[in-house]
């Protein structure tokens, strides 16, 4: 009787098991299929002329491959998340610092309180926020790669942030007693030891917000807008890549629904290369 | 304050050097501050563009059912439904199996299986939100057309036959696209959040709490249920809101798949608008009525206090958990 009681309760034991490694498999089935189809479907366009050449219109030209090709949105994003770096790292990596080094109060608790809430907020009210800051203070700018830049911004600013601080919590404190012995004022001690100490995480965070705003659509349809030749200047719209794919994907044209597709697969390839490669530094350091 | 900076005597340079290093603090606290700053302008800018909305239609916005911008109607209501209905559904779908993935991962595998699966669920959060809309109208809609929906639907006429109702859930014109699409979608992009954090919550579970049971001769699950999952709770509930969050502010992958029809939703078929794809939808075709930017900006608003309030709440819960290096019950133990 005891026997048949302690094996039901193995079987069960091994049921629970099972149901929960179902429920690892069912997440993962998404993931795969994405990534199959997209190799699938943007394997057939991509090339480096891919990469290069200007954006279809859907149909074909003699002499040019109808797929057309992502140069100027490529080289877009590359601008315009540029100029969004610029902004947002230093911002991010100076609030980081003085929350790690210096913002042991209740102004540094509520910032980084508040930083934290702030990654949650939705990218489109970022758009909408930055460009109704820009309709109320200069509304000739209001699409233009310059707002584009500015939302991207906002959203990079807060991962920025709490990735510097979390990475430089974890630089031992006795290195940092080790240079006030030696005499090394506070911020040289900060500078040149816990921020090269702890960079490689530092570095992380920059990397998965660029990733995070490479991919970005939302906010950038209500700043950046479109642009056919990508950048044509700072105070002009912006095509991205993100849009071009939202736009090419719902068109009814094959042509551009395999650029979509092609699109597709050089953000993935980049995403799931990067947050390989960011996770494997990590490894390195802290494990 | 500036430990191991003091020398003594007022030379040059160790004046030089104290101003350097108030200098550097400074610098690093003005620019801390100055998030601080763009929050609140980030609230402050939003409710200036919406002040136009506010004078004319207060907060009825909220609950008229009608849009129709050229006639300066405007009201939110089948949005904020649409926002409801999508987001329950991808927690009712994506909590289940977020715990499971959770509780296997940290619990019942050993590190060698679960540091790649639990790798694997974490990149599905790195895929950006417009490929899982591409992927969405190729692969999810024709899926939902073929398979599920009808299946579905069989089910809701059945039940329906049975106890002589009208229940309206898996009914009318099977589109493929919709509400009931967009939640699934929304669950699959929320799984990696919840299943993360509730993971951590798991971890912060101190290994006495496991081992008390199992030394009583609980197997690994009834030591996971009584001692672990009860123990974790609070950090398990911070996981969901967390994911509720993200579900609600969602706008690139539920756009592309809802359907973007501005009517309440008749049911989870029909297709329908959140918040969000309304702005990202509609916003460039009609902003150049001021009237109906102002009322995107206060739908915008809306959202924002529906998620700041969401993370708050979540991080309050999180943080509690992080910082006792514990979880919910343990004043129950």
């Amino acid at each position: 009787m005891k026997f048949n009681r302690d094996g039901r309760r193995r079987i069960f034991n091994w049921v629970v098991s099972g149901l929960c490694f179902l429920c690892v498999v069912a997440a993962l089935i998404p993931l795969l299929s994405i990534i199959y189809t997209a190799v699938i479907n943007g394997g057939r366009v991509l090339s480096f002329n891919f990469l290069v050449a200007p954006l279809s219109f859907g149909f074909c030209t003699p002499g040019v491959s109808c797929y057309g090709g992502i140069g100027p949105a490529l080289a877009a994003t590359l601008i315009v998340v540029g100029i969004a770096s610029g902004i947002s790292v230093p911002t991010g990596v100076l609030a980081g610092i003085y929350l790690s080094e210096y913002g042991k109060n209740r102004l540094g608790r509520s910032i980084s309180f508040f930083t934290d809430v702030m990654t949650g907020s939705p990218s489109i009210v970022v758009g909408l926020f930055v460009y109704a800051a820009f309709v109320y203070f200069e509304p000739r700018l209001a699409f233009s790669a310059l707002s584009g830049s500015v939302a991207l911004a906002v959203i990079m600013i807060p991962i920025v942030t709490r990735t510097t601080e979390e990475g430089l919590r974890l630089v031992p404190n006795a290195l940092r007693e080790g240079a006030y012995a030696l005499g090394i004022p506070r911020y040289r001690a900060v500078v040149q030891i816990v921020l090269s100490t702890g960079r490689s995480v530092v570095i992380t965070g920059v990397v998965l917000a660029v990733m995070r705003a490479a991919g970005e659509v939302a906010p950038l349809l209500l700043t950046a807008f479109w642009n056919n030749n990508g950048f044509t200047g700072i105070n002009q719209p912006a095509g991205l890549l993100g849009p071009l794919i939202y736009m090419d994907a719902e068109s009814p044209s094959p042509y551009l629904v395999a650029a979509a597709w092609g699109a597709s697969l050089i953000l993935i390839l980049l995403m799931l290369g990067i947050s390989l490669a960011a996770r494997i530094a990590l490894r390195k350091r802290f494990t | 304050m500036l430990r191991g900076a003091r020398t003594p005597g007022r030379t040059f340079s160790s004046r030089l050097r104290r101003a350097l290093d108030l200098g550097f603090m400074g610098l690093t606290l003005a620019v801390a501050v100055g998030i601080l700053a763009l929050l609140t302008a980030f609230v402050l800018v939003l409710i200036h563009g919406a002040q136009l909305s506010i004078a004319r239609f207060g907060i009825s916005l909220l609950g008229n059912p009608h849009w129709n911008p050229s006639a300066n109607v405007l009201g939110l209501l089948p949005f904020i439904i649409g926002t409801l209905l999508t987001s329950a559904i991808a927690l009712i779908i994506a909590v289940p199996l977020s715990i499971g993935i959770a509780v296997f991962l940290s619990e019942l595998t050993p590190r060698w299986i679960s540091e790649p699966f639990g790798y694997l669920v974490e990149l599905l959060a790195a895929v950006p939100s417009v490929i899982f809309g591409v992927w969405g109208i190729f692969i999810l809609i024709p899926f939902m057309r073929t398979t599920i929906d009808p299946a579905l639907e069989k089910w809701n006429l059945s039940f329906n036959r049975l106890l002589h109702v009208n229940v309206p859930v898996f009914t009318g014109p099977i589109l493929g696209s919709g509400v009931l699409t967009a939640g699934v979608i929304l669950a699959i992009m929320i799984i990696p959040t919840i299943s993360a954090i509730s993971r951590e919550a798991l971890r912060a579970v101190p290994q006495q709490q496991r081992e008390a049971a199992l030394g009583l001769g609980a197997t690994h699950w009834e030591s996971t249920r009584i001692s672990v999952l009860s123990y974790a709770r609070i950090g398990i509930v911070g996981a969901v809101i967390l994911g509720l969050g993200r579900a609600v502010g969602e706008t690139m992958a539920v756009t592309m798949v809802i359907g973007n029809s501005n009517f309440i939703p008749r049911s989870l078929f029909d297709q329908g608008q959140t918040i969000a794809s309304l702005i990202a939808n509609d916003f460039l075709s009609e902003y150049s009525s001021p009237l109906a930017a102002s009322a995107f900006i206060e739908a915008a608003l809306v959202l924002l206090v529906i998620t700041l309030a969401i993370n708050v709440g979540a991080r309050i819960l999180v943080w509690r958990l992080v910082a006792r290096g514990g979880g919910g019950g343990a004043n129950e133990i």
